[in-house]
């Protein structure tokens, strides 16, 4: 593990700040949820709302509650690789999706 | 075992005690923290799940004998078939080299005292045999009759079989799974002795340092998909099932995510062993060194990008598709590198024809097999003809059979006197190796063939005019399961009579072969200082290797 490593980092307050943060997120994603976003903007304007809103969340959750904020640089990585991974996961995936029913080149 | 509970003396000259001997109820072992003894209570229990895979096998073979369906109904044979492939994907073929192989030796090879994480491997034991216990009971209780890719929307929506209850135990042992990965990988970075760097670990280590990244990156996807498999089954909520909403592309798509990788699980540690046992046996530096341990991460690596492969014919768009035939012939290199490399050691190499060395020889002709006919099936025209027919099956098994249970064989067969202290008959190992060789292919290359005609998998029942192919395979499959039953009753028996093994009997350089057989619980005497190069069979490893092992012939010919 890494050598500065310490449990005291943000404390209580920081920690409760933290599920703030989370809560407030969860309320807003809720409400986000009735304005036909994707009406006023384009379809899958909800849907990506949604998600950068829960991406904030995740990562405020891995960078303190798993103090990878406070962690070496390879636990860094390490976090970093597997965001990576999960794109790769994605984005092959969709170019599935994205392509169906067109030709190879989209023909 | 008792007469293995000293193993020599110590720096000291007072008698060591074996990790066999350190305690011998069984709380010492079942809380035990010694990797060599987690190994050992692994070898029984994934031995145990091979002879039930085993006997589904022999029930398949059988069923196929004859054209009709007429020893097993087909709804039972759906059964048999699954749970073959059940037990020995999740609970063989994942687990066996590196839970009982990589557990013993991966400490041993980098000059360690134990796993970084010994609590954390006792755990993933318990996890396996949780995992396992779950499924056994489903598999008792009725069985699951989905095969065991577990396909949308037949396992949501229609099958009535046990899919919850096998499914929750495939959940679980994941875990087991990436427990291992996770401790190998922190092991390798932390508890290497000194002057063990990154390039003079054996290839062995390499390749489960690439399997531990497959393990921790992928299982989660598949805990995942199956965790959201039971969730439209039990609540309904539309994700893989048409009818309400979902695609059941989407299973596969995240199903193959994993289970593609998997097959590289499964077969990058198997290279592992072959690299240990070609560059041992030949009794020469390995040939290429670095490529070979980039190749098992390049495989990691590139493992994760041609899952599509598994769906040709499913829906996929036509250019995902191109993709990832374009991707799976990338991936095809780095193994090709390895079979290159492993040729290059052996020639001019000074070979002995021991029993590892037949598995290891039989790896790389019965492999070459398999990676070429996945060329075949990765094409996309081609693999119009032979998706879902016995191509395929025949295929898959030379690559998990052909490769990874040779290679674990020929581990086994290794590192035996290291792990027991007792050395087996060389002559029963070597009929058994070649009985498995030969029963291997007369089981499986007539399925080429079958394939190719267009006999489809999964069916009990086939046209007459296959008849004569499928009594090959099954002959060759009797002769299979005599090779196999043979190796567990010459390794049982040489525990009660084997010749007592020396701490080197194949007269061979890597750590693990410096210490006492079986090893003291702590590994070493004195923490090892490593100075000399991976396979340095000259006067650099510190050992008088060849000396030795003239000595050795000098006294064969004078007696």
């Amino acid at each position: 593990m890494s050598d500065n490593h310490n449990e005291g980092h943000i404390g209580y307050p920081g920690y409760i700040g933290v599920f703030a943060v989370l809560v407030v997120g969860t309320i807003f994603t809720y409400f986000s949820s009735f304005w036909d976003l994707d009406g006023m903007f384009f379809p899958g304007a909800n849907t990506l709302l949604a998600l950068l809103i829960a991406f904030t969340k995740m990562t405020f959750v891995i960078l303190f509650f798993m103090h990878v904020y406070w962690n070496s640089k390879l636990i860094k990585l390490s976090a970093v690789a597997s965001f990576f991974w999960l794109a790769i996961m994605f984005a092959y995936t969709m170019q599935d999706y994205l392509t169906r029913g067109s030709g190879v080149f989209g023909q | 075992m008792n007469s293995e509970a000293t193993t020599g003396n110590g720096a000291d000259g007072t008698p060591r005690v074996s990790y066999i001997g350190n305690g011998s109820t069984l709380r010492s072992w079942l809380l035990t923290k010694d990797h060599k003894r987690i190994a050992l209570m692994y070898l029984i229990s994934v031995s145990v799940f091979f002879m039930m895979g085993g006997l589904y096998a022999a029930a398949i073979r059988l069923e196929l004998l004859t054209p009709a369906s007429d020893l097993l109904e087909t709804a039972t044979y759906n059964k048999v078939f699954t749970q073959h492939g059940v037990l020995m994907i999740f609970f063989f073929l994942i687990p066996s080299i590196p839970a009982i192989l990589g557990n013993f030796l991966l400490p041993l090879m980098i000059g360690a005292k134990d796993l970084a994480l010994p609590r954390i491997n006792l755990l993933s034991l318990y996890i396996y045999w949780l995992g396992g216990a779950l499924t056994l009971i489903g598999l008792m209780q009725g069985g699951v009759d989905t095969g065991w890719t577990f396909y949308t929307p037949y396992s949501t929506t229609f099958s009535n079989s046990y899919v919850m209850l096998v499914g929750l135990g495939i959940f679980i042992n994941g875990f087991s799974s990436i427990l291992t990965g996770l401790n190998f990988i922190v092991t390798i970075h932390t508890m290497r002795a000194p002057g063990m760097t990154w390039f003079r670990m054996p290839l062995f280590v390499w390749a489960h340092y690439a399997t531990s990244l497959v393990m921790i990156l992928g299982t989660p996807v598949v805990a995942i998909t199956v965790l959201l498999l039971a969730i439209e089954r039990a609540a309904h909520v539309g994700i893989f099932d048409p009818a309400i909403g979902g695609d059941p592309i989407l299973f596969q798509h995240l199903f193959w995510f994993y289970s593609h990788p998997a097959v590289y699980i499964m077969i990058l540690p198997g290279m592992g062993v072959i690299s240990e046992l070609i560059s041992n046996f030949s009794r020469k530096k390995i040939f290429g060194y670095e490529f070979i341990a980039f190749s098992s991460i390049a495989i990691a690596v590139f493992g994760f990008l041609v899952w599509g492969h598994h769906m040709f014919v499913s829906g996929q768009s036509i250019y995902a598709g191109l993709v990832f035939s374009f991707l799976t012939m990338v991936v095809a290199v780095p193994s090709a590198i390895k079979m290159f490399n492993w040729t290059a050691t052996m020639f001019k190499g000074s070979i002995t024809f021991d029993t590892p060395m037949l598995y290891a020889m039989g790896f790389m002709g019965l492999f070459l097999i398999g990676g070429l006919t996945g060329l075949f099936l990765g094409s996309v025209g081609l693999t119009v003809h032979l998706t879902d027919t016995y191509f395929v099956v025949a295929h898959f098994h030379y690559v998990m059979v052909g490769g990874q249970v040779i290679a674990y064989l020929g581990g086994i067969h290794y590192w035996w006197p290291k792990m027991t202290g007792r050395m087996y008959s060389e002559f029963w190992g070597k009929i058994s190796a070649m009985l498995v060789f030969i029963g291997f292919n007369l089981t499986f290359f007539p399925q080429f063939i079958l394939g190719y005609l267009g006999m489809p998998r999964r069916y009990a029942a086939y046209p007459e005019e296959l008849q004569v192919l499928n009594i090959f395979s099954t002959a060759g499959a009797s002769v299979l399961g005599v090779g196999l039953v043979m190796p567990v009753v010459y390794l049982t028996m040489s525990l009660i009579n084997g010749k007592k093994a020396e701490d080197n009997p194949w007269m061979h350089p890597g750590l693990e072969w410096r210490t006492s057989s079986p090893p003291p619980t702590e590994n070493f005497d004195t923490p090892p200082v490593v100075t000399w190069e991976a396979y340095e069979f000259g006067e650099d490893s510190g050992l008088d290797i060849e000396g030795a092992r003239r000595r050795h012939q000098e006294s064969v010919v004078n007696a």
